[in-house]
């Protein structure tokens, strides 16, 4: 899956070149360069060196183009490698993408030279456009030369905390590519991955875990916190992401929870019979009722609607995911997507018949009613027909069987011989599994020995010879016809059947069996080693039952078979003599020779060749091969009694302290301890100010760890310097944040300011590449200009980073406090408890999957509280008796992304009805969108009904003018929105929001002092009256005094981050911070009154 | 996961390859062709081939083989799928424009499968119904199984950010789907409703299958005798195609193929109308109809010259056949209205219904 991501373009922008080349190779008199001529080689690579050097860019970029297409053909072009990596600094992009293409082929052999390009992507993997950054990493990681790792490593640590989603999910390929070439960098990838893994965007989801299973398949433990936003992100993450996230978790689960089979049965059967006493013995043992754990539940539902998925792989990935985890009854549901799946390509058809014939054999309900999908077509491909067949025979039952026969017997006749052949085999199976049929199969097969083909007589043959054994008895006749057909049969394993059966049944054929060794006798040179040591058995059989007649006949065989070229035909001679004849050297064995040869056989199982491979997970590699393939993960049988089902708990409401709580309860005492020592001993570390690159690096795995991991690594090595200037920082720090910046020289400060909020902008607005792309370019040329400067903004850079990291430190310190105190009395967090509960799983992965494409970590949630206000649309008295109102209810993207949605009451006051009531002409500002309700066609006197519309209000509190209408009459009514409801709601952690508040200072940030009510300081009545006034999300806080609320604007999805800070003396600062200014001033203005009102 | 990629043509070069990790050498390809080899035909070549180091994984399309080298287990219809996302990608990029003079260039956008800024003068939509009926008939003439599947696929040239609904007259017909990713499951499953913000240019929205239950109705018959006589090498060889339950519409564009038995050398044939190849190296025969006019049925007669000395073929070629009805759906499948939120303009919609022969066979 490496580099899926951009693979179509990166495919097309490989392929374009090579076509241009095919499609004109009479242009270019050295086209046919498959002559390889040396001289003409160089020649050719001489000129596009030229090209390579011209100054102009179209050149440059006819010689790259051809340049890849050789890379395409196979030719090797490596000698152009210094030409070619001077143009990695292009600033034409598409040169730059031919050169990275370039690179990516030859940087592994030549590896010094390679190098040189490095400091090029380091430079990229900063740009200010995300496609840049993402696909320097993509190439830097591409370039397998050892040196790098420790640049790699660090790129990607980078890149993981990007703000755009798609660099991220970068990150993840990347760190496949890093491993594969260095396997010892495996720790610290693993916490890269643990990172990325609590990403909650659909991008990153599917290329994390598909690192996980790369990497660290075996870490299960951190897949559990995740396991719920996985199950719940799984519909709109992008379909190969969801293949590779569905296998994984049906291994997940396999560990997790107990069996959903058979237990519930055993129980009920016994229910009846045993007294309560032995009853209550019983489920002790047998686990009593099974309940299927939530999580169990969560994985099946959200799964569900995949089936109906395009993609053929995410189909069989639920498939076998049903297959492997639901309760038996349920599995049916994939056999409808499986069955749809047969209708696609040659290979698609192949890979799931494999699967079906498989699961057929297990439960032949599942397919029984699609039998006739499984008709064979006269166009099959030949591998083809045989699975259908295969799948036909494992259906068959009694009911069914005439049909099926029927079928067969038009497949006997096919012109395929091959399939014809293995038709009968089939039948074969039918009727020693079905025993009402044997003798029609039987009598059918005797017909086909009369058949013109001789692979039909051979097949019958041998099958019609596994029938026999099965029931001996009175079968003489067959065997006598069989006899006959020696005479004419060729074919190797049909005669030796035909022989093995006159053997064994010899007595049964008293006149016929020698008459047979007598003929074979004469050919027994020409025949095959398989027909000889029939013969030889024959004999030997005839010897100990019929001495008389044969004897001599079975000397002269075993005479011809003492001298034979086989090996193998002259050992068996020579053991059968040693066997049968007398002689003084036999020993007790030869008294017992004819038990040996004439024991009683077992019959043999016909039996499905897909019987066995069900012990490999279904819609794998291996279970294709029926071998283990490399690199196969099994999957692991339930566990007797589930895991603690805790460990999938994550911290969803927006306080730590009831996460602490869930936790303290269930784990022991330990983790906290050891956050405990932890966080203390990093703040000692965080004070230093020496800046090494590899310090930050730890720096950034601590922080890790405080989120929740209880995982111990290397992480200690890092060595901490303090200084008295730190420390006066630190002190700063808890005592006033606001100061923070003081320390840094202003110019600085605000060119990163500058910096952050451009990077802001690009991914906010990713589409716009020409005004990013100029960016880049400037800002290109400045650090070419002076790399020490590039150097030094790079460790100011850092700088800032442990400002951040220490901003962290306080908070942190509280949440363990109170972590002791939340174990004795658990605070109860009425208003926003998560309101995903309400909602159903999937629809909230639905909105969260809308927003997370335009924003990491940030995601929007439901509506915190419903405003109950209602305004009034028309007045009664103006609307001639018809009323209206309307009310914002808050409910998100319902019709499309940027609409606010508004629920508008339209109540009848007159005595008659009132018909046809929809909305007329619109008189919108610029930009401004409405989506209408649907009309309604009647409005009984006294009715009322309420209808919902959409707004986009562009985020302006400008007004919505529109006609209300009616069948005879239109009035003109407004709404103009409360700036409040211009919101989403988002849920992001307290890192992230400040974070993102951190990017949007200056300008961005608005601020009052207000008073406050004393009964209004309370946490429950802040967020009520907060949360009433606008449509805002709850982030959680650390810190009482300061509450936190987070939304983005409904139309172009900017931030918009309250922060109400509360002073002594009954004052509180409110701080808005957003790009929209205007909103924020507004939202400021509103939210004042409402904190200070008694 | 995929190694590597090379691309085979039918004459067994490697035309082109591409590397995601390190260089595969080519040689690797050897034990496809030793698989290609041991099958008789393109067709018959496995799609998984183990190696001692690699595993094969192909695709055959186009008369190209695609084949992908895997290291280590992975779900083989996740490179198998893949593989054909790069052909169809291939084909949708060759075909169309002028290769070699724009590389594309990678987008992100909100909506994954609509890239932004997206402007036309002329604002349209179309959406072509079509059904394709897969049928076995035996020599009989009665139905062993005959099975509808639909796919809608669309034309959408819009400018902007189009939210379209789709809705059906008789959505119950359809019995098993799967979507394009920009259908919205949820409403789909709570009000039978299309609603989806479209890919921009040509893409498939939504593939079907009609349920079970409902009797599918055959749209032609044959009338078939072909027979093979053992004493002479002479057999005779007539069919008639009809139409039978075409609700009116006239069914056109039939094509009768049928492979003969290998023992046929020749055959000397007549058709009233239309006209037709027998390839005596192939032993395939196309007869070419055209329309069937139900006054005057289109016929093929004459005689089968069968290789002297051999015995007569064992079975009776199957016929089969394709052919069009434009303006039905056999299943009576009737979109009811198409919708447009999101933008201002009035589109052009269009809705086109077809119904087409899927694997349609008639066995003698």
């Amino acid at each position: 899956m490496s580099g899926n991501g951009l693979s179509y373009s990166e495919q097309g922008g490989e392929a374009a070149p090579e076509v241009a080349q095919e499609a004109a190779p009479s242009t270019t008199p050295s086209a046919p360069a498959a002559f390889g001529l040396f001289s003409s080689d160089t020649k050719k690579n001489e000129d596009l060196k030229q090209m390579l050097e011209s100054s102009k860019d179209s050149a440059k970029l006819d010689a790259m183009k051809r340049i890849v297409g050789m890379i395409a053909k196979g030719k090797n072009a490596s000698e152009l490698f210094p030409a070619v990596v001077k143009n990695v600094a292009s600033k034409n992009i598409e040169i730059k993408k031919l050169v990275y293409v370039y690179l990516m082929r030859y940087a592994e052999e030549q590896q010094d030279l390679a190098l040189l390009s490095i400091s090029t992507f380091q430079r990229a993997l900063k740009d200010p456009n995300q496609l840049i950054r993402a696909s320097a990493l993509r190439v830097l990681s591409s370039i397998r030369v050892p040196i790098i790792v420790p640049i790699m490593m660090l790129a990607i640590k980078e890149a993981s905390s990007d703000l755009s989603p798609y660099v991220r999910k970068n990150a993840a390929h990347a760190i496949q590519k890093l491993y594969s070439l260095d396997p010892e960098q495996k720790e610290m990838l693993i916490e890269v991955i643990e990172k990325l893994l609590k990403d909650r965007s659909t991008l990153v989801a599917g290329s994390v875990v598909m690192a996980f299973e790369e990497v660290c398949p075996d870490r299960i433990d951190l897949i559990h916190k995740n396991y719920r936003k996985l199950c719940n992100l799984l519909v709109d993450v992008e379909e190969w992401g969801q293949v590779v996230i569905i296998h994984m978790l049906t291994r997940y689960a396999r560990t997790q929870f107990v069996s959903p089979w058979k237990a519930g049965e055993e129980y009920s059967e016994n229910n009846f019979y045993e007294s309560d006493e032995e009853q209550k013995e019983k489920d002790r043992k047998v686990k009593a009722t099974y309940i299927m754990d939530p999580d169990h539940r969560l994985l099946l539902r959200n799964t569900k609607p995949l089936l109906q998925s395009r993609n053929a792989a995410v189909v069989m990935a639920v498939a076998q995911l049903y297959w492997h985890l639901a309760p038996k009854s349920e599995a049916g549901i994939v056999s409808k997507s499986l069955v749809r799946l047969l209708r696609s390509n040659r290979e698609v058809q192949y890979i799931v018949l494999q699967n079906i014939a498989t699961m057929s054999i297990q439960r032949k309900g599942m397919f029984e009613p699609y039998l006739k999908s499984f008709y064979v077509r006269s166009t099959d491909p030949t591998m083809i027909k045989t699975l259908k067949l295969e799948i036909l025979t494992n259906l068959a039952n009694e009911a069914n069987i005439s049909t099926l026969l029927r079928e067969f017997q038009t497949y006997v006749k096919s012109q395929d011989k091959q399939f014809a052949a293995a038709t009968i085999q089939a039948i074969g199976r039918c009727a020693t599994n079905i025993t009402e049929v044997t003798d029609t199969c039987l009598n059918g097969l005797v017909c086909l020995l009369s058949n013109r083909d001789e692979i039909v007589v051979a097949e019958s043959v041998v099958v019609i010879k596994k029938l026999l054994q099965t029931q001996p008895a009175h079968h003489g006749e067959i065997i006598k016809h069989m006899a006959k057909l020696l005479d004419n049969i060729t074919v190797p394993v049909a005669r030796a059947s035909i022989l093995w059966l006159i053997g064994e049944y010899c007595e049964r054929v008293p006149k016929i069996a020698p008459d047979v060794l007598r003929k074979t006798a004469k050919s027994f040179t020409n025949e095959d080693d398989l027909v000889k040591l029939q013969i030889l058995n024959l004999g030997a059989k005839l010897y100990l039952t019929n001495s008389k007649q044969t004897k001599l006949l079975t000397q002269y065989v075993l005479n011809l078979g003492k001298y034979d070229q086989s090996y193998d035909i002259r050992d068996r001679t020579r053991f059968i003599r040693q066997l049968i004849v007398p002689n003084e050297k036999s020993g007790a064995l030869s008294k017992y020779a004819k038990k040996i040869f004439l024991a009683q056989k077992p019959a043999p199982l016909l039996e499905s060749p897909f019987k066995d491979r069900d012990h490999f997970q279904l819609g794998t590699l291996s279970h294709t091969l029926n071998s283990r393939a490399t690199g196969y993960l099994e999957l692991s049988d339930w566990p007797e009694v589930a895991p603690d089902p805790s460990v999938r708990n994550v911290e969803v409401a927006e306080s730590p302290k009831e996460w602490t709580g869930i936790l303290g309860k269930t784990k022991k005492e330990k983790p906290a301890e050891k956050f405990y020592s932890e966080s203390e001993e990093e703040e000692d570390e965080s004070a230093s100010t020496s800046a090494s690159e590899s310090e930050s690096g730890s720096e950034s795995e601590k922080e890790d760890k405080e989120e929740g991991s209880s995982d111990e690594s290397s992480g200690s090595s890092s060595s901490s310097g303090e200084s008295s200037d730190s420390e006066s920082d630190n002190k700063e720090n808890t005592a006033k944040k606001t100061s923070r910046a003081a320390d840094e020289s202003d110019s600085e400060d605000i060119k990163k300011k500058a910096k952050a909020i451009s990077r802001k902008r690009s991914t906010s607005s990713s589409s716009d590449t020409e005004s990013t792309s100029s960016e880049e370019s400037s800002s290109d040329s400045k650090s070419e200009s002076d790399s020490k400067s590039d150097s030094e903004s790079g460790k100011s850079r850092k700088e800032k980073e442990q400002k951040t990291i220490q901003d962290r430190k306080a908070p942190n310190k509280q949440d363990v406090f109170l972590l002791d105190l939340d174990d004795f009395c658990p605070v109860p967090t009425p208003v926003a408890v998560p309101t995903a509960a309400v909602l159903s799983p999937s629809l909230t992965a639905d909105l969260e999957g809308l927003s997370l494409l335009s924003s990491s970590v940030i995601d929007v949630t439901t509506q915190v509280s419903v405003p109950t206000k209602t305004h009034e649309l028309l007045h009664r008295m103006s609307g001639k008796g018809l009323a209206a109102h309307y009310h914002f209810s808050r409910q998100p993207g319902i019709f499309g992304d940027c609409m606010v949605s508004v629920q508008v009451t339209v109540t009848n006051t007159t005595d008659q009805k009132i018909e046809n009531i929809h909305i007329g002409e619109k008189k919108l500002p610029p930009g401004m969108r409405m989506h209408e309700f649907n009309p309604i066609e009647c409005l009984e006197p006294a009715g009322s009904i309420t209808v919902s519309m959409g707004i986009d209000f562009c985020d302006s509190t400008q007004t919505a003018s529109f006609q209300l209408c009616t069948k005879d009459d239109h009035f003109s009514v407004n709404i103009q929105p409360p700036v409040g409801e211009l919101l989403l709601p988002v849920t992001m952690s307290e890192k992230d929001f400040k974070k993102e508040q951190g990017m949007l200072t200056g300008m961005n940030e608005t601020s009052a002092t207000i008073a406050v009510a004393p009964q209004n300081s309370t946490r429950l009545v802040i967020i009520e009256r907060v949360v009433k006034a606008a449509n805002l999300g709850i982030v959680p806080s650390g810190q009482d005094n300061i509450h936190r609320f987070a939304a983005k604007t409904v139309h172009s999805g900017s931030l918009m981050l309250v922060t109400v800070e509360l002073k002594e003396s009954s004052t509180a600062q409110l701080i808005i911070n957003t790009e929209k200014t205007v909103i924020g001033s507004v939202l400021l203005r509103e939210l004042k009154p409402v904190l200070s009102q008694g | 996961m995929i190694h590597s990629l090379f691309l085979i043509n039918a004459s067994g070069d490697i035309f082109l390859e591409k590397h995601w990790k390190s260089v595969v050498s080519r040689s690797v390809c050897d034990y496809f062709f030793e698989a290609q080899e041991r099958a008789s035909e393109a067709e018959n070549v496995p799609p998984v081939i183990p190696t001692p180091h690699h595993y094969l994984l192909s695709v055959y399309r186009h008369k190209i083989f695609f084949v992908a080298v895997i290291q280590s287990e992975v779900p083989p219809l996740f490179v198998i799928e893949f593989l054909h996302r790069v052909v169809d990608t291939f084909q949708d990029y060759f075909g169309s424009t002028n290769v070699g003079d724009q590389l594309p260039t990678g987008q992100l956008s909100v909506v994954p499968w609509r890239r932004t800024g997206v402007k036309y003068t002329n604002n349209e939509a179309y959406f072509d119904v079509i059904e394709e009926i897969d049928a076995i008939i035996d020599k009989s003439g009665s139905t062993i199984t005959a099975e509808i599947q639909g796919v809608i696929d669309a034309c959408v040239k819009l400018t902007g950010m189009p939210d379209l609904t789709l809705s059906f007259m008789n959505p119950r017909l359809l019995d098993d789907v799967s979507f394009h990713p920009c259908v919205r499951f949820k409403r789909w499953e709570s009000e039978r409703i299309l609603s989806f913000i479209p890919p921009d240019g040509n893409f498939r929205l939504l593939s079907y299958h009609v349920s079970a239950q409902n009797l599918v109705a055959i749209p032609v018959y044959v009338k078939h005798n072909i027979s093979f006589r053992d004493s002479s090498s002479l057999g005779r060889f007539e069919i008639t195609v009809g139409p039978k339950q075409t609700m009116g519409k006239t069914v056109e564009g039939v094509m009768v193929t049928s492979q003969m038995p290998k023992g046929v050398l020749n055959m000397t044939l007549t058709p009233s109308q239309g006209t037709h190849i027998f390839d005596p190296v192939t032993k395939l025969l196309s007869w070419d109809v055209g329309k069937i006019n139900p006054q005057k049925l289109p016929s093929l007669k004459g005689n089968v010259s069968l290789q002297a000395g051999t015995s007569k073929p064992d079975e009776n070629p199957t016929i089969n056949l394709q052919f069009k009805i434009q303006q039905l759906a056999i299943s009576g499948l009737k979109v009811n209205r198409l919708d447009m939120y999101g933008e201002k303009y009035k589109p052009f919609k269009g809705i086109k219904y077809m119904t087409k022969a899927g694997k349609f066979q008639v066995r003698t």
